[in-house]
Formats: structure tokens, sequence, C-alpha cells
């Protein structure tokens, strides 16, 4: 189906359609209005595929500790498996240079004034950046709690961070970054004994009132409080994802030996 | 806040459906939009005329058709309407919910003239 010719025309939405008017040709499209970042997401999750990775996207407002956390899940993972960063935060310019001291390939995309990331930008920095070898890709978006949900980047999961500091309520008022996380991480919480007013009880509430049903784990990076939940969940998504692939790969059509020898012209 | 660059990619698309319909200019533009798109309708009705000017949708009309929200409970099984911060089931309370009409940012029909 093209998005020009009307073949896209059913008959539920045949009321919209090509219909010329003396002069006036009215054209239905029902495209979506991200369709371009969602297939070149489509393309950059292939790349992903290909290289058997785990592609995890971080997101939350600035500051709430999307460095850190990479920094302490790098530590703890590094004698197992091979992780890379793409930067995309521009808070703090230095995020490529904190990973990288870390022993960690990083790539920072220079994001200028952009308030998101999108699937074209991870695009051409996974072009730049080798992906051989990697078992997880960590993108960190722009910290902006607004618009990084909307942008599929072609990541395999979602991982929101609401820091203790900001407000228990934030998923009532970002309900499209709070639905689209895959899981929620309430970071900083070395700090909940000397902040009265969030309550983690009323965060999780606040996301169970949008129909969310993903896991949330309150942890610190500093102090490496419940930091085995999230890396449990994290190798857990790794494992599953390499399982999937394999079968995947299991249930391709293998070839016949018949269908070989004629290509290569062997009957003809 | 990226509703302009939302705007010029959405210009980009009608302007080649309006070429391939050797159209001369476009009348309107129609789309849909749900609650939960993530975009805010006051900035992007406002970054049309910017976006559009200079292309064949210079002074075109934008329509904004906006979606109900909408959940159907996977408890009771029933539909209802709700709002972007409380998608719990109106019926049974239950938070089983699936979004079924909001998150829609839809480019629905464009009007070209074409003589
Ligand atoms: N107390 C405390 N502070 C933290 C923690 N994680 C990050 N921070 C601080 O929060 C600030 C922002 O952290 P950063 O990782 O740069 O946030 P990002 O902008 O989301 O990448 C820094 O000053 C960190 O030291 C934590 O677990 N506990
Ligand atoms: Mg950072
Ligand atoms: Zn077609
Ligand atoms: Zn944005
Ligand atoms: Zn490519
Ligand atoms: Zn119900």
């Amino acid at each position: 189906m093209c998005n020009t010719c009307g073949c896209n025309i059913t008959p539920g939405n045949r009321e919209f359609a090509y219909k010329p008017v003396n002069g006036k040709t009215a054209v239905s499209v029902l495209e979506n209005l991200l369709a371009r970042n969602d297939d070149q997401a489509e393309h950059n999750r292939q790349h992903f595929d290909k290289h058997r990775l785990l592609t995890v996207n971080l997101m939350s407002s600035p500051g709430a500790g999307k460095t850190a956390l990479l920094e302490a899940t790098i530590d703890a993972l590094r004698d197992k498996y091979r992780i890379g960063v793409i930067e995309g935060d521009l808070e703090t310019e230095n995020d490529a240079v904190r990973i990288r001291a870390r022993g960690v390939p990083a790539y920072q995309i220079t994001t200028g004034s952009a308030c998101h990331l999108d699937a074209h930008m991870v695009h051409d920095a996974l072009h730049k950046f080798p992906l051989e070898g990697l078992d997880i890709l960590f993108i960190e978006n722009v910290g902006n709690l607004v618009c990084p949900a909307s942008f599929d980047l072609g990541q395999h999961k979602n991982v929101t961070l609401l820091s203790v500091t900001e407000g228990d309520d934030k998923p009532a008022k970002y309900p499209v970054m709070f639905r689209a996380a895959d899981i929620v991480l309430l970071t900083k919480s070395d700090l909940l004994p000397v902040l009265d007013d969030f309550d983690p009880e009323r965060a999780e509430l606040s996301l169970r009132n949008l129909g969310s049903r993903a896991p949330v784990i309150r942890l610190s990076a500093r102090k490496s409080l419940n930091l085995g939940d999230w890396l449990d969940w994290l190798i857990g998504e790794l494992v599953q994802k390499r399982g999937k692939l394999a079968s995947d790969v299991l249930v391709q059509p293998v070839a016949e030996p018949q269908s070989i020898s004629s290509n290569t012209g062997m009957q003809g | 806040m990226h509703e302009f660059s939302v705007c010029q990619a959405l210009i980009a698309q009608v302007e080649q459906i309006a070429i391939s319909h050797g159209a001369l200019k476009v009348q309107s533009v129609k789309l849909r939009i749900g609650p939960l798109s993530g975009m805010e309708l006051p900035l992007l009705e406002h970054a049309y005329p910017f976006a559009s000017a200079g292309t064949l949708a210079e002074g075109s009309i934008l329509e904004i058709e906006r979606a109900p929200l909408k959940v159907k409970c996977e408890a009771c099984g029933l539909d209802s309407k709700v709002k972007p911060n409380l998608l719990t089931c109106r019926m049974c309370g239950s938070c089983k919910t699936r979004v079924v009409s909001g998150e829609e940012l839809m480019l629905m029909s464009v009007e070209l003239i074409t003589t």
C-alpha cells in the first residue's frame, strides 16, 4: 500500500476517500505524522537485531540520575557483558566523557537545542559507532519528560527514571512518558529518609492509574541500593531477546537442496 | 516542544502528495489527534502558518479533529471514556485497561486544488 493513490482505503475510512469535485481533489492519506521516524526506527532495530544487542532507551527529567545509573551498571557488569552507550543528553556535555572513563565506548550525539532524540539521529550515530561484540547498548535520551517518548528510536525497551527529589505525581503529569516505560526506576532512593514529601507508594499508584503494569524499582546508584533488582531485570531482558532471536532464526525456512541446484542452473 | 519540526515534516508530506497529484495548491489538511499523542494542539496550530509559508500549502486550512480518549477494560470488558491521567476503568475501577482511542497522530486527508 502506498499513501498517495488511495489504495489504503477500506470500508471504514471511505468517507475520507479520493473524490475529485470541480477542480478540487480530496486525497485520503491515513498516515501517522511520525511515520518517517517510525520507518527509520524499524531500520535501526534491524541493525540492533543483526548484532544480537539489547538496546535500552533511558528517559527522565534532567538530572534524575541517568548517567549515574549507567556508571553503576557498567561497574557491576563490566566482567560479564560488553556495554556501549549513545549519549544524547545535552544537559551535561561531559556524559560521554564520564562513560568512557569507565572503560566503555560512548558516542556523543550533538543534539543542539533538540528536545528529544529521533531515529535519524540514532541511525547516524550507529554508523559511526562500532556495535560489533556489544551485548547491551544504552541510549541516554535528552532530559525531558515531554517528547522523547513520542519518538521511537528502534530500542527494545524503555526505562523511565523518576528521582525521589521530584514529585511523586509525575506519572499523572506526564502520562505519555510514563505509559511508554517498560520499567520505572525511582532513583536517588538513598535520599528518601530525608524527603518527607515523596511517597514511593503514591508514585506507584499514580503509575497504575495510567493502566501501566511496568515493574517499579526503588534504587540508588550512588549508594548501590537495590541495584541487583535492576540488573536482574536487565539481564533477564537480554536473555529473552537472545532467545527470541535464536528462535526466529530457527523458524526461517531453510532452502531445499533442489531449489539450490535450480538456482545454480543445474537443472535447466 | 517539537511541534514546529513535526509541522515541517507534515508540510513536506503534504507537498509530496500535492506534487504527485499535479496540484496547484493545497486547500486544506485534516489531522486526527488524540490526547495521548504527545502533541500540543495549540503549538501545532501556531506553527502551521510558519511551516507552510512558501510551500504549496501556504494559506491552507489546518483542520484538527480531536480523537476521544477511551480504554477497554480487561477485567470487565467494558469501554469507558477517561482522562489522560486516569486511565483506569470507569465501570469497575480496574487498572488492567488498554487504550483503544486517544493515541492518534494521523494525517487523515488533504484537499487539493487541481485546476
Ligand atoms: N543522592 C544521590 N544523588 C544522585 C544519585 N544518582 C545521581 N545523583 C546526583 O544527581 C545529579 C544528576 O545525576 P546525573 O546522573 O548526571 O543525571 P542525568 O542528567 O539524568 O544523567 C548528580 O549531581 C548526581 O551526583 C543517587 O543515587 N543518589
Ligand atoms: Mg546525563
Ligand atoms: Zn498505492
Ligand atoms: Zn521534542
Ligand atoms: Zn543503516
Ligand atoms: Zn472494568
